[in-house]
């Protein structure tokens, strides 16, 4: 007789083996209220069941577990941790030991994904019996959120597996398909067939009725690969902090705190380092950095990549082919990005030469991936054969979308334009890969301005995420849509901006470059400059992503802003063009693949700063703080992603967020550009840039928006 | 002497049983230190700078208590960077050899400002596991003859005439002692709150202390060191006191100290240091002394060491107003009263280590802030602290208010 409480439904066979099969009110079953309840109910009636054999613990949903519920966590304040961790304590954790204590085998049967407090779930069971299908999903991605395995997971997964193999799948968070998983070792048994789950877990328990007690609970257990007083453990650990530093710089608390709790794992007992797993989560909860992860990380992308800035009411589209224009190192990528989802391309250059060498970048990109193991020849002559390389426009012919990706001209541009877009099938688009040219603008040439659209690729686009539609005057919501879904097909996130000069992420980006270069012209060290860039989270300093945009560029795009009569409309860059003007006017420094720029690189990839530059711009008695430093290259980005929220280039939030994490490199704990403000404060953020703009210049007057939302109580959302 | 030896203040952490079920098995031997020297900032808004060097007494100094752990301390506190860090072992009297070293420092004029304290979490870093000749070297163990210690202990009450009943009235009293000292508040002072990284408490007071245990409860526990005795220690012990016609087992888990987890720390400098940091003095450091006796017994040296103590401070025992003797074993105690020829009405007036437990490295110093405690309680002027120790050694504190 089954019957049903808290979303727990209850089935003793005949044999005495109880299945209990979560079936929570909502789309998935998640580690809330309900579960809360429903778990302990129904530990209840299992701790007195007579005749109890084994426990089967399933899933009515297509998912096993969702996990934590990030909408409660992610709202508690500062100084709520006492009360997070006692729920911790009493609400997850102690039924999880008292279900793994219960004198009976119990076995996890996981027909869908079960992640985070889903395979906490699991790994509080004897045995783990997985479907082998793409459906189910794998892991403790609870780092990438700021957050850690708090059910358990670090503390039993290292009890299970040790430390060295456990150790990765905290710190990376990573999702894993069922084979991997039991590989991993975190799964113990794969079967065919979803509806098999259930009996082959009663199988499991008639084969093996004393697999009752978890080998931490066994004694002389002992985690393998050894505990603490271990050298190869000691050796792990010593070294952990340091290559972890190496790819978060001390930014993010997560993995820090899983490292210390994984320690603690292999020096306590299982109870005590429990205890300690739940005081460490209840502390993660509250930092900057897991709102932000959870805020920007999960809701805002999730919000983003399932179209919350397309358009409503129109009909899904895809794009069979694709024109290209102009087969240079954007061009290339694009046809490369568009052909590795299916869709026929037609790359266009002026010759056929030309064209044909853009499209040996695909050639090339798939025989690295060949050699990884990553695609098969097979696959790359599929592609290959996806890609047309023609110096005509009559094979455009039919296509539903073209981009034009040749140079910042705004008179080739326009010939490009008129000259291709006849070819164009009906109901198509075309799209400019500009991403310094107003698209209205260069709309001003289309015969169908409503057809006419920004698409932002970032370079290399074989690697970037992001792309930024930008909508004209006269961009039409159905454009609009069809650009959407062509990034989405070629699996791109597209963020979703208004026509403004630079848009929203190169305008953000130059601040940046901006900032840095009027750090080296007050005097501060080059090498500090860049230091510092990279200690606020920044993937690299200012100068030296200067260098790999180059000098040039920068000079050119100011010159054809500067013809515009636009130059400095949209912020005051001036210092950064000054600088690379000079350079280059001076001394011929057009940046790194102009022979060098900012440093000077040598032919084993190493780099030191051009020393001319200490002569130029260096002073020895400038003595600003790293704080200083720091804040004025972040504020100087999240003041700029502020102003295009409060202009209207920026349509929503999360696209600011998105875009900024995705296109600028804005650094992860931030969650965003403007999320920062968020966790750093309203007003602590308007006394800070006043207090910047008071010693360092207007620029970093905080823009009135601020003091808007905080006037309303509100933050950013 | 060239300058006084002042104590600015003395603190340490609550005793938490030392066994994986005791409340600071989960927090580490570095936090246990760290935490006091945040406090003793904190207390007094303390300029670190100012501090020369940290003395910390440890006696298992290895794994996560290895390395100099005083420095690992200093730097887990956030303490200026210019600040020293040294660990000593002098077995169980590291404590209190920090806090004379600490003394010593600052008499010679060489240095101002020093904290002298201890650690040890005997539930992670457990009692014996970094070894030694002494215990693992057969070559120097048979030279030696070394015997464990409660097979000293239990040597001494036999040589005393000492029965089971007379070690475990000790025992009660201790218990009784320091029940009563807690509830009343006595040690309220010194012991500063265990906390987690959230700022929840996780241990606020001794939690060792048995209150209600009776002379028939500790009546029936077993002899500890009968079985030790039995293997082969009593003969080594025998060959040595030869008069003896067998060695009566009397201390069991009831009358030993108990092993638990702790941290203490002592604030001492001169007199200019103190005004400049606006601290005021609670007492000075009048004498020390250590020396060795019999290593084998190895539980005789408190006596003689108080007694060269005193000597060195041109005082008798009556010029003492109240007495603390590490309660190792019950024997140990009442020896030491025997020996200076003392009243336990003033001797271990809030109970001892049988109550509390004793944390091997940190005892020495959380027994100098015990007794500037209750000189201050009862209007007293001096005090003299003293331990057995390892190999016979002993070791003695005199402090006098100020």
């Amino acid at each position: 007789m089954a019957d049903k409480y808290n979303g727990f439904i209850y089935d003793k066979d005949s044999n005495g083996i109880v299945t209990v099969t979560m079936d929570m009110d909502g789309p998935v079953n998640a580690m809330n209220e309900q579960y809360r309840a429903g778990m302990a109910e129904t530990l209840n009636r299992l701790e007195k069941e007579d005749g109890l054999t084994g426990v089967v613990l399933a899933s009515a949903k297509s998912t096993f577990f969702a996990g934590g519920d990030l909408k409660a966590l992610s709202s508690v304040a500062p100084g709520g941790e006492p009360e997070q961790f006692e729920m911790i304590e009493s609400g997850v954790k102690a039924p999880l030991r008292r279900l793994e204590k219960l004198p009976v085998p119990v076995v996890a049967a996981i027909n869908g994904a079960a992640l985070g407090g889903g395979l906490e779930i699991c790994l509080a069971c004897n045995h783990r019996i997985a479907w082998k299908s793409p459906k189910v999903s794998i892991g403790l991605p609870e780092v990438t959120l700021g957050l850690l395995p708090g059910g358990g997971g670090v503390v039993r997964s290292i009890h299970m597996l040790g430390l060295e193999k456990a150790l990765p799948i905290l710190l990376e968070g990573k999702h894993m398909k069922a084979r991997e998983a039991l590989e991993a070792g975190l799964v113990d048994q794969l079967i065919e067939v979803t509806e098999d789950l259930v009996s082959a877990a009663k199988k499991w328990i008639a084969e093996n009725p004393q697999a009752a007690v978890q080998p931490w609970d066994q004694k002389g257990h002992r985690v393998p690969g050894g505990d603490i007083w271990s050298p190869k453990t000691s050796a792990i650990l010593s070294s952990a902090p340091a290559m972890l530093f190496k790819k978060t710089r001390g930014l993010l608390p997560a993995p820090e705190k899983i490292l210390d709790v994984a320690a603690q794992a292999v020096t306590v007992d299982i109870d005590t380092a429990l205890r300690y797993e739940s005081r460490a989560l209840a502390y993660l909860i509250t930092t900057p950095q897991a709102v932000n992860l959870i805020t920007t990380g999960f809701f805002q992308m999730n919000s983003v990549k399932s179209g919350a800035s397309r358009p409503k009411g129109i009909e899904k589209t895809s794009v069979k082919k694709v024109g290209i224009l102009g087969a240079g190192m954007m061009g290339q990528g694009i046809a490369y990005a568009s052909a590795r989802s299916g869709i026929e391309v037609v790359l266009k250059d002026i010759s056929v030469e030309a064209a044909e060498k853009g499209k040996a970048y695909s050639a090339k990109l798939l025989d690295k991936q060949i050699e990884r193991g990553r695609a098969t020849e097979e696959e790359k002559q599929q592609l290959l054969n996806l890609i047309k390389a023609t110096d005509k426009y009559e094979d455009l012919q039919g296509c539903d979308l073209i981009v034009e990706a040749v140079f910042e001209n705004i008179e080739l541009k326009a010939k490009v334009t008129q000259e291709a877009e006849p070819f164009l099938a009906e109901g198509g688009v075309f799209g400019s890969n500009t991403s310094t040219l107003p698209i209205s603008q260069l709309a001003e040439v289309s015969k169908k301005p409503e057809s006419f659209i920004g698409i932002h690729f970032f370079s290399p686009v074989d690697k970037m995420p992001l792309i930024e539609i930008i909508c004209g005057n006269q961009t039409s919501d159905e454009t609009l849509a069809k650009a959407f879904d062509y990034a989405q097909q070629i699996r791109k996130t597209p963020i979703v901006v208004n026509d403004s000069l630079g848009f929203f992420t190169s305008r953000v980006f130059s601040t940046f470059l901006d900032e840095g270069a009027r750090l080296l012209v007050e005097g501060v060290d080059p090498v500090l400059i860049d230091a510092m860039g990279k200690q606020v989270g920044m993937p690299v300093g200012p100068l030296t992503i200067q260098d790999e945009v180059s000098q040039e560029l920068t000079r050119k795009a100011a010159e054809t802003h500067r013809a515009m009569g636009v130059l400095g409309s949209k912020g005051d860059n001036s210092c950064n063009i000054e600088v690379c003007e000079r350079l280059i006017s001076e001394f011929g420094r057009g940046g790194r693949y102009h022979g060098g720029g900012y440093y000077e690189y040598a032919a084993d990839g190493s780099k030191q700063v051009w020393p001319k530059l200490y002569e130029l711009y260096f002073n020895a008695d400038v003595d600003m703080s790293a704080d200083d430093i720091k804040d004025r290259l972040l504020f100087r980005q999240v003041i700029e992603s502020l102003k295009c929220l409060q202009e209207g280039v920026l349509r929503s939030v999360a696209d600011g967020n998105v875009g900024s994490l995705l296109g600028i490199g804005a650094p992860m704990w931030t969650g965003g550009f403007i999320q920062f403000v968020n966790t750093y404060g309203l007003q602590k953020f308007i006394d800070r840039a006043n207090a910047l703009a008071a010693q360092y210049g207007d620029r970093f007057l905080p823009p009135a928006i601020v003091a808007d939302t905080q006037a309303k109580g509100q933050t950013f959302r | 002497m060239t300058h006084t030896a002042y104590i600015y203040d003395a603190i340490r952490t609550p005793r938490g049983k030392g066994k994986k079920d005791g409340s600071l098995h989960e927090v580490k031997p570095v936090a246990l230190g760290a935490g006091l020297l945040r406090e003793l900032q904190g207390r007094f808004d303390l300029d670190t700078s100012r501090v020369d060097d940290v003395v910390m007494g440890c006696v298992s100094p290895v794994g996560e208590q290895g390395g100099d752990i005083a420095k690992t301390i200093v730097q887990f506190a956030d303490w200026d960077e210019s600040v020293a860090g040294v660990q000593l072992d002098r077995f169980c009297a590291s404590g209190l050899e920090a806090v004379n070293i600490a003394a010593m420092k600052i008499a010679s004029g060489w240095e101002d400002l020093v904290v002298a304290g201890g650690v040890e979490s005997m539930s992670r870093v457990p009692m014996g596991v970094a070894g030694g000749a002494w215990l693992n070297d057969p070559e120097v163990n048979v030279h030696d003859g070394s015997v464990p210690q409660g097979i000293g202990a239990d040597t001494i009450a036999t040589i005393e005439g000492w029965d089971r009943e007379a070690v475990d009235s000790y025992a009660l009293a201790s218990q009784q002692r320091a029940a009563k000292a807690q509830s009343e508040g006595y040690f309220d002072r010194s012991v500063v709150p265990v906390k987690d990284l959230n700022g929840m408490t996780i241990l606020a007071r001794d939690e060792f202390i048995k209150p209600n245990t009776t002379l028939d409860i500790l009546g029936q526990l077993k002899p500890s060191f009968a079985g030790m005795g039995g293997i082969g220690f009593d003969d080594l012990m025998l060959r040595k006191y030869p008069r003896l016609p067998a060695i009566n087992h009397v201390h069991t888990p009831g009358n030993s100290s108990g092993i638990v987890d702790g941290a203490s720390a002592v604030l001492i400098g001169n007199e200019k240091v103190g005004k400049d940091l606006g601290l005021t003095p609670r007492g000075r450091i009048v004498a020390t002394a250590v020396l060795a006796t019999d290593p084998t017994i190895m539980l005789i040296g408190p006596g003689p060491a108080a007694k060269k103590a005193l000597a060195k401070a041109g005082m008798t025992t009556s010029d003492i107003d109240l007495f603390e003797i590490n309660e190792a074993f019950a024997a140990v105690a009442l020896r030491f009263m025997k020996d200076l020829d003392i009243s336990h009405e003033i001797t271990n007036v809030n109970g001892g280590a049988i109550a509390m437990g004793h944390p091997l490295g940190a005892t020495g110093a959380m027994l100098i802030g015990t007794m500037l405690d209750e000189l201050e309680r009862r209007n007293l002027k001096r005090g003299l602290v003293a331990l057995c120790v390892g190999g016979g050694q002993g070791i003695a504190t005199i402090i006098e208010r100020v």
